[in-house]
């Protein structure tokens, strides 16, 4: 059978699927469905050093081919997860990625120290997130900003740091070299559209926050579109996602050089997502004779 | 216990109203056994299909010799529309069962009201038959606005069946709240719509009365992950429909 592992800033991943932060809990809440093998590592719940109670309002509103999502950073916090989710989440088997959300810079630099000291296999700096005021998008849509950040938690970690980048960067390549500058052993793009929606009845916004993240296969051509963008860009690696469904849709973004896929609102669809994409890029190996994902990796670029 | 994916073999999806569909599975022998409270993530469309998200719905009945589970949901948007065209022998797929579940022991030996709102009255069969055998009473409450249905499920697991109808069509033409004397149980459990649950379970919390609610939300996952249904408590607390409840004890909303 095909071999499906990946090696993702010198971490060997079983498989190169990833459950995406924010819509896999900490790993557990899949187990019963999802035969974990298949998986290659889980991004916890995006978290900020203290715990955060999130949004008020509407949190979800489903779109043609997408849902907008405005939970607002809901953790329990840094220190909470680490006592009490991430023993259970290292006991799943698949890679540990905590994905680290702040509002200022010592907060990430705090939350990535705490990090640092524990067992998580990688931190993902989430400097994307468009649903929290100072939730790190401040440092996601200017590459100078990003660039201090990502430098200054370099320092706090030798953990492989992966940066999430927001689509809604001012210049997404501009932003990954920012970033890979500043010391990003990898890459993850995209999170969500800034989006918003609103409500007829009210003659007002959905969402309390007014704007909202868009997620889903509606984002998936455009994700994919600046995944090759920034392939092209970087030497580091990039994690590639954005609406991935189906291992035909995971296969394009490798084809675009992405080292492994996340797959995110899929899993609500279905909760098998994981698993699903994973045996269905192995058939697809086995079907064209790919021995190994770096056969194939970037072929598109 | 962890929620479970499967398909499962529709046996019938009949009309109980006219936007209320009674939908039976046979739910296959691998699955964990569902409790009074829970609900399902259904979908009768691909992941590919919009809508996007699957629905919950809640347990009506659950009868474990046959294996035979039963959804009870009001046809409101596109989701509940896909499932309502679900056909005999086509399968439903399922995730769960999700959520903690009435809890059904503390109605052991005392008198018990149980209180539907509409739909909101789906949950509450499958209480009353755990319920039934060991409460010293088990009295059903229920208020629609028009249409009165599925009470003839509920009689051979009450005492005494009172009904209330916004038109006056069927019962007492008022408010479910109006046939509740909440001095004269031990323990109530709610459902039904926010303003109803709110306004009974402050009735029951006046007199002393314990009493749990069951919630509604929108969510994307039913599991606990996407944090999409989660509410605030009466102290501000951040709890997941799903997962933290459905039930929860009044006091912690409506305190």
């Amino acid at each position: 059978m095909a071999d499906l592992r990946v090696n993702l800033c010198g971490k060997e991943l079983r498989t190169p699927v990833i459950g995406a932060s924010g819509t896999y809990g900490f790993g557990g809440e899949f187990s019963g469905i999802v035969d974990m093998n298949w998986v290659g590592a889980v991004s916890g719940k995006g978290l900020t050093l203290e715990g955060k109670a999130g949004n008020t309002g509407v949190r979800l509103y489903e779109t043609p081919s997408g849902l907008i999502n405005s939970i607002g950073l809901q953790n329990p916090g840094v220190r909470h997860f680490i006592e009490h989710e991430l023993p259970a989440m290292r006991a799943l088997g698949p890679a540990v990625m905590a994905n680290l959300g702040g509002s200022t810079i010592e907060t990430y630099e705090e939350g990535a120290r705490l990090l640092d000291a524990t067992d998580v296999d990688f931190i993902e700096l989430n400097i994307s997130c468009p649903n929290v005021k100072a939730g790190g998008i401040a440092y996601g849509v200017k590459a100078d900003s990003a660039h201090e950040v990502v430098s200054r938690v370099r320092k706090c970690t030798t953990k492989p740091l992966i940066v999430k980048l927001s689509p809604n960067a001012e210049n997404i390549t501009e932003m990954a070299l920012a970033c890979e500058a500043a010391g990003a052993d990898g890459l993850s793009l995209v999170n969500t559209f800034q989006a918003m929606a609103i409500d007829l009845d009210k003659r007002r916004p959905v969402f309390d926050n007014v704007f909202a993240g868009l997620s889903g296969p509606a984002i998936r051509p455009i994700a994919l579109r600046m995944v090759y963008q920034v392939c092209k860009a970087v030497k580091v690696p990039v994690v590639g996602l954005g609406g991935i469904a189906t291992a035909h849709d995971a296969l394009e973004f490798i084809m675009a050089g992405a080292a492994a896929v996340q797959i995110g609102t899929a899993n609500f669809a279905n909760p098998r997502a994981c698993e699903d994409v994973a045996r269905g890029i192995a058939d697809w190996m086995d079907a064209h004779n790919v021995a190994t994902l770096d056969e194939i990796r970037g072929a598109a670029l | 216990m962890r929620a479970q994916s499967c398909d499962a073999p529709v046996l019938e999806n009949s009309v109980a109203a006219s936007d209320i569909r009674l939908m039976r599975v046979r739910l296959p022998e691998d699955q964990p056994l569902p409790k009074a409270g829970m609900f399902y993530m259904l979908r009768a469309w691909a992941a590919d299909e919009p809508p996007l998200l699957s629905r919950p719905i809640s347990v009506h009945r659950w009868d474990e010799a046959s294996r035979e589970l039963e959804f009870l949901y009001q046809v409101k948007g596109k989701g509940t529309e896909k499932l309502a065209a679900l056909a005999e022998g086509e399968t439903v797929s399922l995730t769960g069962p999700a959520g903690n579940g009435f809890p059904v022991e503390a109605a052991r030996g005392k008198k018990v009201a149980v209180v539907g709102g509409g739909i909101g009255t789906a949950p509450l069969l499958q209480l009353v038959r755990e319920v039934h055998p060991i409460a010293a009473q088990t009295d059903f409450l229920a208020g629609y606005r028009d249409e009165v249905y599925r009470i003839d499920a509920f009689e051979p697991f009450c005492s005494n069946i009172y009904v209330a109808t916004d038109t006056g069509s069927f019962g007492k033409k008022g408010f479910v709240t109006e046939l509740l004397g909440p001095e004269k149980y031990d323990v109530v459990f709610i459902c039904g719509p926010e303003i109803m649950m709110k306004n009974t379970a402050r009735m029951c919390l006046e007199a002393g009365v314990e009493c749990y609610v069951s919630k509604e939300g929108v969510m994307a996952c039913g599991l606990g992950a996407c944090l999409g249904c989660t509410c605030r408590t009466e102290k501000g607390e951040p709890v997941c429909v799903c997962k933290d409840g459905p039930v929860f004890e009044g006091s912690v909303f409506y305190g």
